[in-house]
Order: structure tokens, then C-alpha cells, then sequence
């Protein structure tokens, strides 16, 4: 097979990097072909098991990726438009670990509002798919293609819930400012072009260490445009307005999907092209990624108090974390990149599991995601509320949780980069912040149940996703050792070969 | 001292015990108060095994246990005991299954008793770690059970007291997590070793940063014990989170988790920043001040007794504060000796008020009048308990009152005076409200109250023993604590080359009589 493609006229290629990618797209592709043949025959619980395991491939796959970067140092393939390199690895599991939980938390959901199955995890995967090449594109143009399979997979995903009149309105909203985000960055990319005169990063690195281009109108609007692209994605302030009408319409997996995933692969694809790319005009964005780490940390953390629904509520902390997220950036350090991976895997057991738990307890209809709906959950769900409290906890970063060590590796390498008074500006927000989880910690234990809820059902997909990531979280709380030092060794370096 | 277990065994006993507690299937509910006061009364007992065994003419750490954890980041496991938190941990040992054993919880017993416990391994664990981020872990965990334990089983107002008494903390430890990491990273940078949290060497590089940085940093952590101790002005989340709690939640809060600020002072204030902490000195003592008169004029015009109570807690710590920031041998000790002797006496007291409150369901001093001839063994209790608060001397109160003032006279001798009018102000402030409450003729309501049960009678036994023990002989304490502080004293001017102002020095020679009264009172309560 490979001697075929070697034969054949083509750019020199890594088979084995490309894996990850291959399995996570055609899976997304074996799977609607199957089901188009097959139709009803399939189980009910076929579609959401085959993503499953796909996600395990992914894994399986992405693990001898690893080890030989570990062994040879990064390097690039197909003419070094896609990265080989143990940070992009690292995204990549992040990825296919969302994949793998929303699929356990869609699982129940989809019976519940009997929504058609199939499509659902094809679009997942198709989304993954497109972060994966996002997260180790070296070319702009390649990462743009990525950025666009994630996103129309998502658009439809959120407008997924047909009966409901918010989830199609969260799709048309997200879809056009979305679609909006992607002119922006496709602009941006034009303009790069035209200031360095190439779509590689690998070549643009090179050019601006050489150059002096750091006052180049081209390249300074350019890297602008790009800002206003990714920080739509990874919804940070002033580009957050889609986020919280579309969490708030969105089926509830999905957002936990995007609240994990899609802001994992926007993160990995704004460090590969400030960070790896823009790296030695550093100095010029900076300070934007400044403004808008503080600019989202306190609009995050303010208007997230006034919100009485647990998804607007999350919705905003989300804008929170991509601020604190965007503290480990602005460092523009090796320390700084891993704190942002760290934060990023934390991020995403947190987010999942909230998710997966508003998932549970919002009852038929996707309706009941009031603060209401949680009233009293301690005496209703024991083990539900204990484990959301975890979670909570851990957004909010009390020791023994993820979460505390993702905001001390944040605040450490934001404080290594002589950035006090953003990491200063942070915690405060992480204390106007707390104040929200208290919220719905207060509601859950210290208000009475409503009496006439109904039982809640917990179906085993969502209670195993939510086990998963509180086990992940506490575990990981007690002894972070080993995430720590997998963030510390995924450097971002980018290069065409392996440096011997 | 070579590496020993008993420390950690102390820390994670309670843990044990709560996990145990989880463990009990809700049909067997009436052991599960036996367990708690099992589990916290053998951590008890440890902690004295432990004074027994701490070797009282060392000033350094001992039973040490030193393991990695997260290397990557130089945070290790590192705990160990000195004079200062000795007895500190000895009076958590204490008063936890005193508490315990004190006040049942109207509902939940479960979860009430692991919080408990929780909340006894977190306070532990703080006077035991020798790591910075172990300390703030510590710090930090324990506002988890006691958040819990005011919201779930506090009186009316339990869930605002709840939340701001969280936020209130949080916010301090928040730019303490900043501090302590910039102080890790420069100190770093300045030695060229590689990053560490040990706070021993920290401490032994404390001179290498430079001056005005290593002062923001104090005031991080300041801000931080500050709102923990309280000190005037972020006090305020004090009086509702103690009148608001339910009744051991109130005696641990004023027991030991406002010593959690006040030790966060000694160990990570004056031991890691001596420069910044002499520099800072005038300010923080005249916060302390502050709230010894606010705090008393405050708790005068309470209506609610246990609101009292708790102001008068304000007033006690800001005589601590105070020693502390005289920064010499006699303040540190009395600071260090009043933080016991304000946990077994605020404790006690706590723990009347909340007896009150179960026999008459008000805390309103007005609704209560002529208790005493309802209940005289509770106003024996009552009297002794409050006599020790005010400071009369023969009870607690007045040794560590008396050090502290003889050190804050040496140190700075006008705010030892207007100090001392606090003195007044707190016989004021209790004896009224003793006198409105327990004397007079009782009404219908009144004259029914029952007296002390024996389980009461029991837990207070304690407390009351140990008040009257440390007023006539405190020696045993002192001379523990006493290697440790002088070992601080040092290492201050050692550090910056400072010279601590000690009672000897003084050109006047006028205060010479109170270190012959000092060490008098040693010498008569040897004579016992």
C-alpha cells in the first residue's frame, strides 16, 4: 500500500503523524456510509459506541506519534504544511478525550429527545477531525481548512435540535458571526501573505527573525485580522457575544463539545501561529493578547453573576477561563505554552462534565437549565451534586482539583514573564468568579428541593462521562505530576526536518 | 529529629474518619457520632503525645517529614513542628472533639461529621506545613467543609455569612497565590538554584530579594492573614460567619481557624520577610490597635450575644496582632500564647452562648434576664470563662495580655497604652452583658431554663481546667515556645542585621521590673 503512494509523485510523507488524523475522519465517513446502507437495522446504541471507539483509536494511534517525536525531535510533512510535534500530540488526545465523553453524554441525550442519532456523531468526528488539523496545520491555509470542516460540522450541530425554536436561532446566530470570524481570518491570512510573502509558518518564523517587519502595516493588520478569527473561536472578549445565546440554544452535549473541544483546537491554532509563527515579532501582539485576557476575565467573571440560567451562567465562565487561558499565552514562553496545554485538558473535564450534568438535569425538551432546575439536587441526587460540586470547584480552583494547578501554572508562567499585574487581574476575577459556582453550590445543597420535581434519571453514558472526569479531576488535583510534566515536554517548535 | 510519621498520622487521621463516616450505611446512624469522636479524640491524644515528646530546648523543627511530590515545580511534602505551632496543633487536637462531642446536628449528621473532619485535617495540615503552596493548599481546603457547615446547619441568615465569609477569604488568599509565586520564582532567579517552595529556604534567602519587591509580596500575604485574623478593616465578614454558624461551627471558626491569619503572620510574615515586616511593623500594629478599640466599642452596643462574642473576638486578635508586630520575644510569645488562650476561652464561650440558645431559642441579650438562679452551674462556668476573656489576672488571659503589652510597651509604648484601655473596655463589654443576662429576677420564660447536663458539664470540664492551669502556671507552655521565638528573633536580625528592641536595652532601665515580674511569674508558678 505505502510503496503505491511512494511510486506516485507527491510530496515526501510521514505515514505514521497522519494516522490520528485519518482514523478520526474516516471514521466520521465509514460511519454515515454504514448507517446510509444499513439504515434502522443497526442498535440504538451502534453510532455513539463506533465514535467511541474511534476516539479510542485516535488515542491508540496518537500514542507511537509521541514516543517518535520524543525520539527524533519535531519535524514537518506534505511539504511542511502539517506539524509533527509533541504539541500537537498533546491536542490531539485532548480532542479525541471530548470526542470520547461527549459521546457518553450524547448517548442518553439523543433517546431522550429522539433526535436522529447518526448524524450527530458524524458531524462530532468531522468537527474533531478538522480541530485535529487545525492543531498541528504549519501552513495557513491548511488551518484554515481545519478551522472551517470544525466549524460547519458545529453550526449544524447546534442548530441539531429540531423541535426547539432556540437551538435553530443558536445555529443562524453562530453561523453568521461564525462565518463573519472566518472572512476576518481568511483577510488576515491574505495579508500575511502579501507582508512576508508566504502561507508557511515554518517560512514566515524565518522571515520575521530575519527582517525587521515589526512595524509592517501589512503584517501588523494581518495579525489582527487573525486575532478577531481565533478569538471568535475561542470566544474571548470583545468576539464573545455569539457565546452566550448559542450555549444557552445549543443542544447540551454539544455545547459541552464546544466549550472543550472547539476551544482546545482554537487555542492549539492561535499559539501554533502567534506563538511558533508571529514568535519573534512577539512584542507587537503582546499586548493585545493582554487586553484581551483582561478584558475577558472581568467581563466573564462580572456578567456571568447576573445570569439565572446554569448554561448562560457557564456560558460566561467559559469567557472567563479563555481569559485566564489567554494569561498562559500572553506569556509567549515555552512555560506559558505548557501552562495553556494543562489549563486546556483541565478545562475540558471541567467543561464536559458541567455540560453532561446540565444535560442530565435539564429533563425533556433541553428546557429546564434554570438556576431553579438545581434547586436542591443534594437531596434528589447525592452523588450528581457531589460530583458537579467537584467540577464547580475545580472552575473555580480550590485546591486538590485540576483546576487549582491549571491557574497556578497560568499565574506561574504569566509571573515568570514579569506579567504581575495580569496574573493579579486574574485572580480577582477567579474571586468574582467563585461567587457563580457558589451559586449553583448554594442551590443545589442549601436550597430546598422543589417538591413536585420529577424523579431524575440518569442515564449510564452521561453518569459514566460524569465519573470519568471527577476521578480525572481529583486525581489530577492530588497529583498533577504527570499531566504536568506531558504539558512540559509538548514543545511548540516548529520545523521542516528534525534537527539532528 | 530524623524523619518521623506521627505528623502526618495527625493530619490524616481525621480524614480516616470521615472516610469511614462516608462509608456507614445510613440505617447504622447512630454510630456515626461515635466514630467522629473516636476518630478526632485519638488525633487528640496524639497531639499530646506530641507535646509530651517534643524536645523543649530546640528551637527548630522537629518530627520533620520530608517527601517529593511535584518536583517539576519544586512543591514538596514537607511538615514538621516548632514551639510556635505546637501548641497551636495541641489546641486544634483539643477543641475539635470538644465541639464534637458538644453540639448535635439537628440534621444530616452525616455529612455535618465529615465536614468536621475535613475541616480538622485542613487546619492541621496549615500549622504543620513547611511547604508554601502545601500551607496554602491547607489554607484554602478549609474553607470548603466550613462554608458547608455554616450554609447547611447555620441559622437564618447561614447562606449570605456562608458566601461572603468564602469570598471574603478567597480574595485574600487569591494575591497571596500571586506573592508566593513571584517570591518562588525571584528568589529563584536571585540564588540560581532551582524553584522551591521550602519555606526553610526561603527563609534562608530571605535577604536576597530586593527590598521594595519583597515588600509588595509581604503585603500580598498580609492581605490574605489579615482577612483571615480579622484586622480591622476586613473584618466584617467575622460577625455574621460566628453568629450565623451553628455552634461548633463557631467555636472552630474563633478557636482555630482565625489562628490560621495570625500564625500565616508569624511563620510566612515575620520568618520570611523580616525587612518588610519591621518595615510594615507600625502599620500593622496600629490596625491591631484599631481593632481592639472597635472591636470593643462594637461588641458594647451588641444586642445579640453571640454577635457580642464575636466582636470581642475582633478586639482579642488585635491584641495579638500587636505582639506579633512588636517583634520581640515578650510580644511574640504573648501573641503566641493568646492565640491558645483566646481559642480555649472564645471556644468556651461560644459554646455557652450555644447552650443558651438550645434551652431559650434566642440570642437576644434583652429577651434573657436572672439566668443565674435558673442555671448556677452555667453561670459559674459563664463567670470564669468571661473573667478569663477580660483578662483578670490568675486565668489565661491575663499571661498572654500581659506579655503582649509588656512587649508592645518596649516596641512602641503609646499604643501599649491606648492597648491597655482595650482592657477596660473588654471588662466592660462582658461584665455588662453578664450582668444583663445571668443577674436580676427571671421571668416565667427565664426561670425554667434547665442547667448544664452532665454531657455539657463534661465537655466544658476541659476548658475550664486548662483556663485556670495556664493562668497559674503557663511555664510549661512558655518554655516551649520560648527556643523557637528566640530562634525567629534571630534569624530577623540576622537576616537584615536588625537589632530587636528587648527590655533590656532600654536607656531608662524603667521597664527592667518587667522582666523581673516576668520571670517572677514563672518562678511562682514553679512553686505550685
Amino acid at each position: 500500500m505505502l510503496s503505491v503512494f511512494a511510486q506516485a509523485d507527491i510530496p515526501d510523507i510521514q505515514w505514521l503523524p497522519l494516522i490520528p488524523h485519518l482514523v478520526m475522519a474516516g471514521a466520521a465517513v465509514v460511519l454515515l456510509t454504514v448507517v446510509s446502507l444499513a439504515g434502522n437495522r443497526l442498535p440504538g446504541w451502534f453510532a455513539s459506541a463506533w465514535t467511541v471507539a474511534a476516539g479510542l483509536g485516535v488515542l491508540a494511534t496518537a500514542i507511537p506519534v509521541w514516543l517518535r517525536v520524543d525520539q527524533e525531535g519535531p519535524s514537518s510533512t506534505i511539504a511542511g504544511s502539517i506539524g509533527v510535534d509533541q504539541f500537537s500530540v498533546f491536542i490531539i488526545v485532548v480532542l479525541a478525550c471530548t470526542v470520547i465523553l461527549t459521546a457518553l453524554v450524547a448517548d442518553g441525550f439523543l433517546h431522550r429527545e429522539s433526535l436522529d442519532a447518526p448524524a450527530f456523531y458524524v458531524l462530532l468526528m468531522l468537527s474533531a477531525a478538522g480541530g485535529i488539523t487545525m492543531a498541528s496545520a504549519n501552513n495557513l491555509i491548511v488551518l484554515f481548512l481545519g478551522l472551517e470542516i470544525l466549524s460547519l460540522a458545529v453550526y449544524v450541530l447546534v442548530a441539531m435540535h429540531l423541535r426547539r425554536a432556540e437551538s435553530q436561532e443558536a445555529g443562524i446566530k453562530y453561523f453568521v458571526l461564525g462565518a463573519f470570524a472566518s472572512a476576518f481570518l481568511l483577510y488576515g491570512i491574505a495579508l500575511v501573505y502579501g507582508a512576508t510573502g508566504s502561507l508557511n509558518l515554518i517560512d514566515i518564523e524565518g522571515i520575521l527573525r530575519g527582517d525587521e517587519l515589526g512595524d509592517n502595516g501589512l503584517l501588523l493588520a494581518g495579525m489582527a485580522m487573525l486575532l478577531v478569527g481565533f478569538g471568535f473561536k475561542v470566544a474571548a472578549v470583545p468576539f464573545h457575544a455569539w457565546t452566550p445565546d448559542v450555549y444557552q440554544g445549543a443542544p447540551s452535549p454539544v455545547v459541552s463539545y464546544m466549550a472543550a473541544g472547539v476551544k482546545a483546537a482554537g487555542f492549539a491554532a492561535l499559539l501554533r501561529v502567534f506563538f511558533a509563527g508571529f514568535g519573534p515579532v512577539a512584542d507587537d501582539w503582546q499586548p493585545v493578547i493582554f487586553g484581551l485576557a483582561i478584558a475577558s476575565l472581568a467581563v466573564g467573571s462580572m456578567l456571568a453573576i447576573v445570569q439565572n440560567d446554569v448554561k448562560r451562567i457557564l456560558a460566561y465562565s467559559s469567557i472567563s477561563h479563555a481569559g485566564f487561558i489567554l494569561v498562559g499565552v500572553q506569556a509567549a514562553t515555552d512555560d506559558g505554552v505548557a501552562s495553556v496545554l494543562f489549563y486546556l485538558a483541565a478545562y475540558a473535564a471541567m467543561a464536559i462534565g458541567s455540560f453532561a450534568v446540565v444535560t442530565v438535569v435539564s429533563g425533556p425538551g433541553d428546557e429546564g437549565t434554570g438556576l431553579d432546575s438545581l434547586r436542591g439536587l443534594a437531596t434528589r441526587r447525592p452523588l450528581l451534586a457531589a460530583g458537579f460540586t467537584v467540577l464547580l470547584l475545580s472552575q473555580a480552583g480550590i485546591p486538590f482539583t485540576a483546576g487549582f494547578w491549571a491557574k497556578f501554572e497560568v499565574i506561574t508562567a504569566a509571573v515568570d514573564a514579569r506579567s504581575f499585574w495580569l496574573a493579579v487581574i486574574a485572580m480577582l476575577a477567579a474571586v468574582v468568579a467563585a461567587f457563580l459556582y457558589l451559586r449553583i453550590v448554594v442551590a443545589m445543597f442549601l436550597d430546598a428541593p422543589d417538591p413536585d420535581a420529577p424523579r431524575l434519571r440518569i442515564p449510564r453514558g452521561p453518569a459514566l462521562a460524569i465519573t470519568i472526569v471527577v476521578l480525572f479531576t481529583l486525581a489530577f488535583g492530588i497529583y498533577p505530576e504527570p499531566l504536568l510534566n506531558l504539558a512540559n515536554d509538548a514543545f511548540l517548535l516548529i520545523t521542516f526536518t528534525a534537527p539532528h | 529529629m530524623g524523619s518521623s510519621t506521627v505528623l502526618p498520622a495527625i493530619i490524616f487521621l481525621p480524614l480516616v474518619g470521615a472516610a469511614a463516616i462516608a462509608l456507614i450505611a445510613p440505617s447504622r446512624s447512630t454510630v456515626l457520632k461515635p466514630v467522629a469522636v473516636a476518630t478526632s479524640a485519638a488525633t487528640g491524644a496524639l497531639t499530646l503525645w506530641l507535646m509530651a515528646a517534643f524536645d523543649k530546648h530546640d528551637g527548630g523543627f522537629q518530627f520533620t517529614q520530608f517527601a517529593e511530590w511535584i518536583d517539576s515545580a519544586g512543591i514538596s511534602w514537607h511538615v514538621g513542628v516548632d514551639g510556635i505551632s505546637l501548641f497551636l496543633v495541641v489546641l486544634t487536637g483539643l477543641l475539635f472533639p470538644i465541639a464534637i462531642v458538644a453540639c448535635d446536628p439537628p440534621h444530616d449528621a452525616k455529612a455535618y461529621y465529615i465536614w468536621m473532619l475535613v475541616l480538622e485535617t485542613g487546619c492541621l495540615g496549615v500549622f504543620l506545613a513547611l511547604d508554601l503552596v502545601l500551607f496554602f493548599l491547607f489554607f484554602e481546603i478549609v474553607l470548603i467543609p466550613m462554608y458547608f457547615l455554616i450554609g447547611s446547619w447555620g441559622h437564618e441568615n447561614r447562606k449570605y455569612a456562608a458566601t461572603k465569609f468564602f469570598l471574603f477569604t478567597m480574595l485574600g488568599s487569591a494575591l497571596m497565590l500571586v506573592g508566593m509565586l513571584v517570591l518562588a520564582l525571584l528568589t529563584a532567579r536571585e540564588t540560581g538554584n532551582a524553584v522551591t517552595f521550602n519555606v526553610l529556604e526561603l527563609a534562608n534567602s530571605a535577604g536576597e530579594l530586593p527590598t521594595i519587591t519583597a515588600r509588595w509580596i509581604f503585603l500580598s500575604f498580609v492581605l490574605a492573614f489579615a482577612v483571615k485574623v480579622p484586622l480591622f478593616p476586613v473584618h466584617t465578614w467575622l460577625p455574621d460567619a460566628h453568629t450565623e454558624a451553628p455552634t461548633a461551627g463557631s467555636v472552630i471558626l474563633a478557636g482555630v481557624l482565625l489562628k490560621l491569619g495570625t500564625y500565616g503572620l508569624v511563620r510566612f510574615g515575620l520568618y520570611l520577610f523580616p525587612e518588610a515586616s519591621r518595615y510594615f511593623a507600625p502599620l500593622l500594629f496600629t490596625l491591631g490597635v484599631i481593632g481592639i478599640l472597635y472591636g470593643a466599642v462594637v461588641a458594647t452596643m451588641q444586642r445579640d450575644l453571640k454577635r457580642l462574642v464575636a466582636y470581642s473576638s475582633v478586639a482579642h486578635l488585635g491584641f495579638i496582632v500587636l505582639g506579633i508586630f512588636s517583634i520581640n520575644t515578650e510580644g511574640i510569645e504573648g501573641g503566641l500564647l493568646q492565640m491558645v488562650n483566646h481559642g480555649l476561652s472564645t471556644g468556651a464561650l461560644f459554646l455557652l452562648v450555644g447552650f443558651i440558645y438550645e434551652r431559650r431559642h434566642t440570642r437576644q441579650i434583652s429577651e434573657m434576664i436572672g439566668l443565674q438562679k435558673a442555671a448556677p452551674v452555667l453561670a459559674a462556668v459563664f463567670t470564669v470563662v468571661m473573667l478569663s476573656s477580660v483578662g483578670l489576672p490568675g486565668l489565661n488571659g491575663f499571661v498572654g495580655e500581659f506579655l503582649i503589652l509588656a512587649g508592645a510597651f518596649v516596641a512602641h509604648r503609646w499604643w501599649a497604652v491606648v492597648a491597655a484601655a482595650g482592657v477596660i473596655l473588654a471588662a466592660l463589654y462582658l461584665l455588662w452583658a453578664y450582668q444583663r443576662v445571668f443577674h436580676g429576677t427571671p421571668d416565667d420564660t427565664n426561670r425554667s431554663m434547665p442547667d448544664l447536663n452532665w454531657q455539657e458539664k463534661l465537655v466544658m470540664a476541659p476548658l475550664v481546667g486548662l483556663i485556670v492551669f495556664l493562668g497559674v502556671y503557663p511555664k510549661p507552655v512558655i518554655e516551649r515556645m520560648e527556643p523557637a521565638v528566640n530562634a525567629l528573633i534571630e534569624h530577623m536580625e540576622e537576616v537584615e542585621g536588625f537589632e530587636s528592641p528587648t527590655v533590656d536595652d532600654r536607656p531608662e532601665g524603667s521597664f527592667e521590673e518587667l522582666r523581673t515580674l516576668k520571670s517572677d511569674y514563672g518562678d511562682e508558678g514553679e512553686g505550685h
